[in-house]
């Protein structure tokens, strides 16, 4: 038995690599405590919730690289290492520690799947000859080195072909070709996105149907088949883009036992310690199936079979590694069974992706072979109906399977394009077309999309149809099928009478064991509830619901740990949420889970079924909070901030009103109904303005115009400025930006400052924040301080809240939340305190425990910490990559440091696919932002680096043509990209090349510059490798800030 | 649903919500409990055991299992007819491979959603597939309530009534009857003796058919075994060297064992006389009986394909297709010795005889439905009928 065991994280978030992680990470972790051993993380990702010492004894926020690795194996020495529980980031960054001979050189045990069966599984070519061996079917295919072999295997078997890219996520690089052109306008691409360069070309089996297996097995080679999901998309939907629905619907039980067996049969023969995912193909017309891949790890897949299933997957898994058979495991659920079972559902559960493409210019809205989704709902139903119905509402797309959109004129022809495009949200496009009179034989001939599933959709708008003008009857039906009060309303035109759903509880058996888990979720297809009404001290505690741009693991963490804060004073923790995702709706962390909608109709049913003291409605971030008011509307007792306030702060016109009255500024704004509004508005402050529509026609839905000829073509091109569609247009203020994560108990309060390192004009999401800060100046920061005690004083503040700055000669007000913020995590752990527990005092005990009534007190600082956005162009065909006023990073990472440079280059050195600059730089950028860029070469050249720029760019140097950076770039020539705003006619395939092949680009001109400061920092200096206690420690080496202790 | 509203549709028989039908049905339980559903297949009213099993897949296989006579299947999964009723014309060694036996067997059936199909093995939708054969179903009905209160109280008689009759007068007789004291064997074992030969076969089989599902059989063809079944009451060693066979198996079956004295008889008779043997779920439970054991009735059977049991000899687990209502109390065997135990609650799932080639288990290493992880048992079951094995 180990000792101590190392855990690798999974990094940032990115598409293809998301919360799950933070969930089976968490799992593991705990799994290893309760054995007594000594846990060590290493995991940049400063908001998940396995980063923190509930969690792991030891906490490194550092780049997830061998030589970081290497470093804290020598300081630990660790005698056990679990590659399974960080996704393919931890997984491919064990095979390279065990192939650069250092697990063996420091005598570090494998835990699980030996290596070289990862290697079966992760290498094409040996996967292939494993499968073979074992006389397991795979697709005709071959691996391939080189663009020409592959060509040459394409031509051999005959288009259309897949190619699948070794070693890597999301399907990064894999596509689908119909022809030897298509072919070769891809192949380029997915050789630049394996991490080994090989491509697997094969077969492409159009229409087959795509399942799943998630298959435990023990050392003793006991194994079983935990859940098998089934994908509603056909094959050639990446299985994180495809709609998945379990259990299985479509297969006879020979079908289910010949994949089940083979699925088994797949984890001997790659001698799987733990749990591993296999997907398979089966031809829809016979009994013929190949397997397609196996991933001996947790994955998105596998957190999601344990939430389908509650069958603790990452829980098991981390115990099968140490040892245990599954036998001598429990269920956790029951607390008589054991882990050797097969659940059994009495439910059915439909995931669905969560898209956000419109966020980024020229990306492709089709749905392929490359995931793209940013997160995922599960929805949960007694029938598919409901289920289906269900996580359409949960994506947050403010509309229903059947709602607006199936109400809007929009032509059948226009509807089959979108089918035939296939475009996110599949089910709605063909309820819309099935209302407008398309066939089911037609849509499944042009989606293969099983028609089982299309009956389903078909029900659903007749029964849509019928409730035009219903009878009592339908609308039972229909609420039974999963219609929601707002929908029935809508189609009916009818109040109708509120009732309270079912509660039914989750209990792995199917009932024929009581559960003593509160695993539940809420359906009107049923007679009876799981759970009687129990009164006693209870919170109710909403989650973060989706994750999408601009909301992630960040809420998921606020969550949690204010349940943990509301749990130790002694409450009854409700926890509503249906991101499957997360750690919060893991039904072990919560004393009850409502696996829900969070509507207001859904909320206040889980309100009046359970009445609990109070709501919590500020922690899960945006989509909580606006229910905020309404909630309390509706008679329901909020705890915190109450709602009026809530209300006050994200109504503009309010919170201004707001901000005149404590003589607070703002930059100037007006909401315009037309442009000459506009105009007028821009001759009276002047340019640049920053300009947000209500109604966005292409592209995206905030601009920065810096003179009115740009005003004019934005407002007529890309948008629409009407009386119902009104524009926001603010005066854009050349400053610094800097924000405020704090919390108040109405009468102090206590916080953290935050300064961004790019200027004003890129979204706080993804800017680069440092703390304490560096260039704002103190009367500045004082000033702040104090404008953070007075919104919270006359707003009643209690709870946590952000507000964001804009400092040049003096500060202006951008805005002010009142709920957790993005950054809470990070500015918690940057001071070693925890902004929930404080908002949890100043809830529940009425009383901050640091500061003094009416200050402000900034929790001192003890080392620089530096947070950086992780971004997924690579995965966002086409996309254009830049930085402006709307988020587009899908994660976040940071570093701690005694030294500034140290903790930006460690934090930084954390996104993908960033490295070190060996020798060549390319550093170009245009209009404003050539001084710094300029400065940026010279500091760079005299480094020692050789640095490139562009012909039309800098006129400076060593001055490259365009299709010269692209070449160079294709070579691997180029180390880094470093430019800045936005110029899309210039430089799309630069930037767009840069990112397709991996080549770390920076973005922002003032980045490019500290980054190059800190690379000259590096030449001298080593980085520092320390856990996060010895930040936080006693013995701290030196103190890097005064603390702005009481400064109001 | 209204009639009127139907009629809003051109095609109303399409749909899942408001197809089928339909009457109102109901599901009367002894206790006094009375569910409403929708009915589906015939009118009617039928009586017996109301049991559940936890399957979710397999319907068909289910429906067709023998040993569901006398019983009213609950299944608890929400959703089936997801794929229709299979062909029957789909065979393996002339045995249909989505069938247990050619018909279905259980009394009733009761579901939560009946779905409209689509597969390419389906011949028919479920609801035809009941009317054809004269079987009642109900859905609608919250079947997870339905478990939770079997489970709390045992398996109980009940009647599934689709149709306008007089629900008091069911209840009263649904007290009265008792599925322990019943024989529902007869209604499934062979009038007469019935051979199955593969290609290339060379040992013979015989089996004592107390409604053996088709599971058994596809297993032994498939190792080229010429199967031999015969009518519970004839004498199988007398058969056996009529045929001059290799071995003998017990078969599942409904019912309660204790009932079948001559059959008890009989497998004395056959552990006595040392021939390779097999016995599954109630075959098992006639050679414990025959061994002298007790056999006792479990609060609400195990049902389903996803049984954990240990092998107690190899200390492997695995999961099993069960379904049963009685077991075997270890204490009370005598020669025989306990080879397997449910994980769960430690019931005896498998018996050997350690001096003798006899083995039995109480779950079905058939499988079907299920997962194929106990097949293997035949190939033990089949070394030591070919002689590669003697005794266990």
């Amino acid at each position: 038995m180990v000792s101590k065991v190392l855990v690798l994280g999974s990094g940032a978030i990115k598409i293809g690599e998301a919360a799950e992680f933070d969930y089976s990470g968490s799992q593991a972790l705990k799994a290893l405590k309760e054995e007594g051993i000594e846990t060590i993380l290493i995991n940049p990702n400063v908001a998940t919730i396995q980063t923190s010492h509930e969690m792991a004894d030891k906490v490194y926020l550092l780049p997830l690289d061998i030589k970081f690795v290497e470093e804290v194996i020598k300081k630990e020495k660790p005698d056990g290492i679990l590659l399974g529980f960080g996704g393919q980031s931890a997984l491919s960054l064990g095979v390279a520690l065990h192939d650069s001979g250092i697990l063996e050189k420091y005598n570090i045990k494998v835990l699980g799947t030996p290596i070289e069966g990862i290697k079966k599984a992760l290498d094409r070519e040996k996967f292939r000859e494993t499968m073979i061996k074992n006389n397991l079917p795979i697709p005709p295919s071959k691996a391939a080195k080189s663009v020409e072999e592959a060509l040459k295997v394409a031509q051999e078997i005959r288009f259309p072909v897949m190619v699948r890219v070794s070693f890597n996520l999301g399907g990064r690089g894999s596509f689908v070709a119909w022809n030897e052109e298509e072919f070769k306008g891809y192949i380029v691409r997915a050789f630049a996105q394996s991490e080994i360069g090989e491509v697997l070309v094969e077969k492409y089996l159009k229409g087959w149907k795509e399942i799943e297996f998630e298959v435990v097995r023990d050392k003793d080679g006991n194994a079983v088949a935990v859940a098998c999901l089934e994908n509603f998309d056909p094959m050639g939907v990446h299985t994180g883009d495809s709609i998945v629905v379990a259990p299985s619907q479509t297969l006879t039980n020979r079908e289910y036992q010949l994949l089940r067996s083979a699925a088994i049969e797949v984890a001997e023969a790659i001698d799987l310690i733990g749990e591993c995912n296999v997907q398979l193909a089966l031809d829809p017309k016979s009994e013929e199936f190949y397997i397609i891949e196996t991933n001996p790890r947790m994955s998105r897949s596998s957190a999601l079979a344990s939430k389908v299933t509650g069958y603790p997957l990452a829980y098991i898994a981390a115990k099968l590694a140490l040892g245990y058979t599954l036998d001598e495991l429990l269920n956790g659920v029951t607390g008589v069974t054991t882990a050797l079972f097969e659940p059994s559902l009495d439910y059915v559960v439909v995931k669905m992706p969560r898209w956000d493409l419109e966020k980024f210019e020229n990306a492709k809205r089709k749905i392929n072979t490359e995931m793209k989704s940013i997160g995922e709902v599960m929805a949960i139903g007694r029938n598919l109906h409901e289920a289906f119905q269900k996580a359409i509402r949960m994506v947050g797309i403010g509309d229903e399977l059947i709602g607006k959109y199936y109400e809007s004129e929009e032509s059948l022809e226009k509807v089959m394009e979108r089918i035939k495009n296939y475009e996110p949200y599949m089910p709605m496009h063909i309820a819309k077309a099935l209302k407008l009179g398309a066939s089911v034989d037609e849509i499944h001939e042009i989606t293969g999309i099983d028609k089982f599933y299309l009956y389903i959709i078909e029900d659903l708008v007749k029964i849509a149809e019928a409730l035009r003008n219903p009878d009592e009857e339908t609308i039972r039906e229909a609420k039974k099928l999963g219609f929601s009060e707002e929908q029935i309303k809508g189609l009916s035109k009818d109040s109708i009478k509120e009732s309270i759903p079912f509660v039914k509880q989750i209990d792995t058996l199917a009932g024929e064991v009581p559960a003593r888990t509160n695993y539940l979720y809420m359906t009107y297809d049923a007679q009876e509830n799981d759970i009687p009404y129990i009164e006693k001290p209870k919170v109710l505690i909403l989650g973060a619901g989706v994750f999408r741009i601009g909301v992630s693991v960040e809420f998921d963490w606020a969550v949690v740990n204010f349940a943990n804060a509301a749990k130790k004073r002694g409450y009854e923790v409700i926890v509503l949420n249906y991101n499957p995702e997360t750690v919060s709706t893991d039904w072990d962390i919560n004393d009850k889970l409502y696996f829900e909608e969070i509507t207001l109709e859904r909320v206040l049913d889980v309100y009046n079924f359970e009445n609990p003291d109070g709501v919590i409605a500020f922690a899960g971030g945006q989509l909580a909070n606006s229910l905020a008011k309404k909630l309390e509307q509706k008679g329901v007792k909020l705890l915190g901030t109450r709602g009026t306030s809530v209300d006050i702060a994200e109504n503009r016109a309010k919170f201004s009103k707001l901000l005149e009255k404590l003589n607070i500024k703002q930059p100037p704004w007006i909401e315009a109904k037309s442009i000459g509004e506009v105009l007028a508005f821009a001759d009276e402050v002047g340019y640049p303005l920053m300009i947000r529509p209500s109604y966005v026609l292409s592209g995206t839905a905030m601009k920065v115009a810096y003179n009115e000829k740009e005003l004019k073509e934005y407002l007529s091109l890309a948008t629409k400025v009407s009386q119902e569609h009104p524009v926001v247009v603010s005066k854009f203020l050349d400053a610094m930006e800097a924000e405020i994560d704090a919390v108040s108990d109405g009468k102090r309060v206590v916080g953290v400052t935050l300064e961004h390192i790019e200027k004003a004009g890129v979204h706080s999401g993804d800017a680069t924040m440092v703390t304490p800060y560096r260039y704002l100046k103190e009367k500045h920061v004082k000033k702040m301080h104090k404008i953070a005690l007075e919104l919270a004083l006359a707003l009643g503040i209690r709870g946590p809240f952000n507000i964001q700055f804009l400092v040049n000669d003096d500060v202006y007000v951008l805005e002010l939340n009142l709920r957790t913020s993005r950054s809470m995590p990070f500015s918690s752990k940057s001071r070693g305190v925890n902004l929930m527990e404080l908002s949890a005092q100043a809830v529940f005990d009425g009383k901050l425990s640091l500061g003094s009534d009416y200050k402000y007190y900034e929790i001192p600082a003890k080392a620089f910490a530096v947070k950086s956005p992780q971004f997924s162009w690579s995965q966002l065909q086409n996309a254009y990559p830049f930085l402006g006023p709307e988020m587009r990073s899908t994660g976040e990472v940071a570093s701690l440091g005694f030294e500034f440079e140290d903790a930006l280059l460690k934090s930084w050195l954390s996104v993908k696919p960033n490295k070190m600059p060996r020798s060549n730089i390319l550093v170009y950028g245009y209009d404003k932002d050539v001084p710094t860029l300029l400065e940026t070469v010279k500091f760079l050249e005299s480094l020692g680096y050789n640095v490139f720029t562009l012909e039309d760019s800098l006129s400076y140097g060593n001055a490259l043509s365009k299709e010269k950076a692209v070449e160079l770039m294709k070579l691997g020539k180029i180390d880094l990209v470093i430019t800045s705003g936005y110029a899309k006619e210039k430089d799309y395939f630069i930037r767009r090349t840069a990112v397709d092949l991996n080549v770390p680009i920076v973005l922002d001109a003032n980045l490019g510059y500290e980054l190059s400061k800190a690379f000259a920092w590096a030449k001298k200096n080593c980085f520092e490798v320390k856990e996060l206690s010895e930040y936080y420690g006693p013995k701290l080496q030196r103190v890097v800030s005064e603390p702005l202790e009481e400064l109001v | 649903m209204q009639p009127s509203l139907i009629a809003k549709f051109k095609n109303p028989e399409r749909s899942n919500w408001q197809g089928h039908l339909s009457s109102e049905a109901y599901l009367v339980l002894e206790d006094g409990t009375v569910f409403k559903g929708k009915g589906f297949g015939s009118e009617g009213i039928k009586y017996g055991e109301v049991v559940f099993t936890t399957g979710m897949v397999g319907y068909p296989e289910s429906l067709t299992d023998p040993s569901y006579k006398g019983q009213i299947l609950t299944m608890t999964y929400p959703l089936i007819g997801n794929y229709g009723v299979p062909s029957k014309e789909i065979k393996e060694n002339g045995v249909p491979i989505h069938y247990e036996s050619d018909k279905i067997q259980v009394e009733g059936f009761v579901i939560s959603k009946l779905m409209k199909s689509n597969h390419w093995a389906s011949k028919k939708s479920l609801d035809e597939w009941f009317k054809e054969e004269g079987i009642s179903g109900i859905e609608g009905i919250d079947t997870r309530a339905l478990v939770k209160k079997i489970r709390e109280k045992g398996v109980m008689m009940g009647a599934l009534v689709v149709g306008d009759y007089e629900l008091d007068e069911i209840m009263e007789k649904v007290k009265k009857l008792s599925y322990d004291e019943m024989n529902f064997i007869d209604k499934v074992t062979p009038k007469e003796i019935i051979v199955h030969e593969p290609e290339n076969s060379n040992k013979s089989i015989v089996v004592v058919d107390c409604g053996i599902k088709y599971g058994i059989l596809r297993e032994l063809l498939k190792r080229g075994f010429k199967v031999i079944r015969i009518p519970y009451h004839y004498d199988p060693i007398d058969v056996l060297e009529e045929f001059n066979a290799d071995g003998i198996l017990f078969s599942n079956g409904p019912g309660n064992p204790a009932l079948l004295k001559e059959l008890i008889k009989k497998a004395q008779e056959v552990i006595e006389y040392n021939i390779p043997t097999m016995g599954i779920c109630l075959g098992s439970q006639i050679l414990s009986l025959a061994d002298g054991g007790e056999i006792y009735k479990l609060k609400y059977g195990h049902r389903g394909i996803n049984k954990p049991v240990k092998d107690l000899k190899s200390g492997k687990a695995f999961v099993t297709t069960q379904n049963h209502g009685y077991a075997v109390k270890a204490q009370s065997l005598n020669e025989f010795k306990v080879w397997m135990i449910n994980i769960d609650d430690k019931s005896v799932e498998g018996i050997y005889h350690p001096n003798k080639p006899i083995i039995a288990t109480q779950f079905h290493p058939e499988a079907s439905p299920g997962p194929l992880d106990s097949t293997w048992i035949f190939d033990v079951f089949s070394k030591m009928v070919k002689g590669e094995a003697h005794g266990f």
